[in-house]
């Protein structure tokens, strides 16, 4: 907000306020969509400028009236052709479905990988319980 | 809501009955056209479906829709703009062909909503999305960057270009209508 406050009042005395006259309300024009309603903050000499101006008067009403036509439309509603709420149910029901079955498939995935993976290490340990026999029996064989 | 977010399709199914037309309003306005708003506003709410759990609820639903749906639009007008390969400038000046009428009269006559949807249909998409968030839908400045991918500055800014065209357009001052005619 203070940034804001800065940049205004260095713009308008860029502007020049004591020529008068057009400098001064082209700065003071370029404020006034800010300023309208209260967002960026007009410096003194903004304020005083505008007070003895006309010109710049008239602006800042016309810029009132256009925020208020602007807020009036919050409480407009406009109706949609027929058939845009079914399209928008129908499109999250299978929007759904497709989740759903997703979450099928990595179930099911799930489980493959599962029984894989105890396969191998069922595999596995037959292997070694081979292993240990086939040495057992060398030794055995040795002595 | 605490149905819908344990994933009740029929309380969520509630929630969009209950939004839709304000949702579709919404979207009506950043896009400017039926088409693109029915698209924009399914979008939406698949989107919210989705991520239906990450909805805090320090906020309304229908606010909550509202930064989606802007977001969705964001989307779509990026991308429609690059499909078509046409350069969108924020300067973009539109001509108005319709006849010219005293604006305190048509004011007067309750015809100022009119000519500010018109207006606001013929901005720049850039613009008319920040200042239908901001000054229509009340959402903060820190939203509506977040939502169509700008900083505070830039949105900024925008509103007040904006906001200065739409006041050139519905209450040209002395010497701008000369201007707007050359």
């Amino acid at each position: 907000m203070r940034s804001s406050r800065l940049s205004e009042g260095s713009v308008f005395r860029r502007a020049r306020l004591h020529r008068g006259g057009g400098a001064a309300c082209d700065a003071v024009a370029a404020a006034l969509p800010g300023i309208v309603d209260g967002e960026d903050v007009a410096d003194l000499e903004l304020r005083r400028h505008v007070e003895t101006c006309l010109r710049c008067q008239a602006e800042l009403a016309q810029y009132r009236k256009v925020l208020r036509a602007l807020h009036q439309l919050r409480t407009e509603v406009i109706e949609p052709a027929p058939g845009l709420l079914p399209d928008i149910l129908a499109s999250l029901s299978a929007a759904g479905e497709r989740r759903a079955m997703g979450h099928l498939l990595t179930g099911r995935q799930a489980a493959y990988v599962g029984g894989i993976a105890a396969a191998t290490a069922a595999g596995a340990a037959g292997a070694l319980v081979l292993a240990s026999r086939a040495r057992k029996s060398r030794l055995r064989l040795a002595s | 809501m605490a149905a819908a977010k344990a994933g009740e399709r029929d309380a969520f199914d509630q929630l969009v009955k209950a939004t839709y037309a304000e949702v579709y309003t919404l979207a009506y306005r950043l896009t400017g056209n039926e088409e693109d708003a029915r698209d924009v506003v399914q979008d939406a709410y698949f989107r919210a479906f989705r991520s239906l759990k990450r909805f805090r609820g320090d906020s309304r639903f229908s606010t909550w829709m509202y930064r989606i749906t802007a977001n969705c639009a964001s989307t779509y007008l990026t991308r429609r703009r690059k499909g078509r390969h046409e350069q969108l400038s924020e300067d973009d000046t539109h001509r108005d062909e319709r006849p010219e009428v005293d604006p305190e009269q048509m004011a007067e006559a309750g015809m100022l909503r009119d000519r500010m949807t018109a207006a606001l249909a013929d901005l720049p998409p850039l613009l008319r999305s920040v200042v239908v968030l901001r000054d229509v839908y009340d959402l903060p400045h820190e939203a509506i960057a977040s939502e169509l991918g700008i900083t505070e500055a830039a949105a900024k800014v925008r509103l007040h270009r904006a906001r200065r065209k739409l006041r050139e357009r519905l209450f040209p001052m002395p010497g701008e209508e000369k201007a707007r005619a050359v």
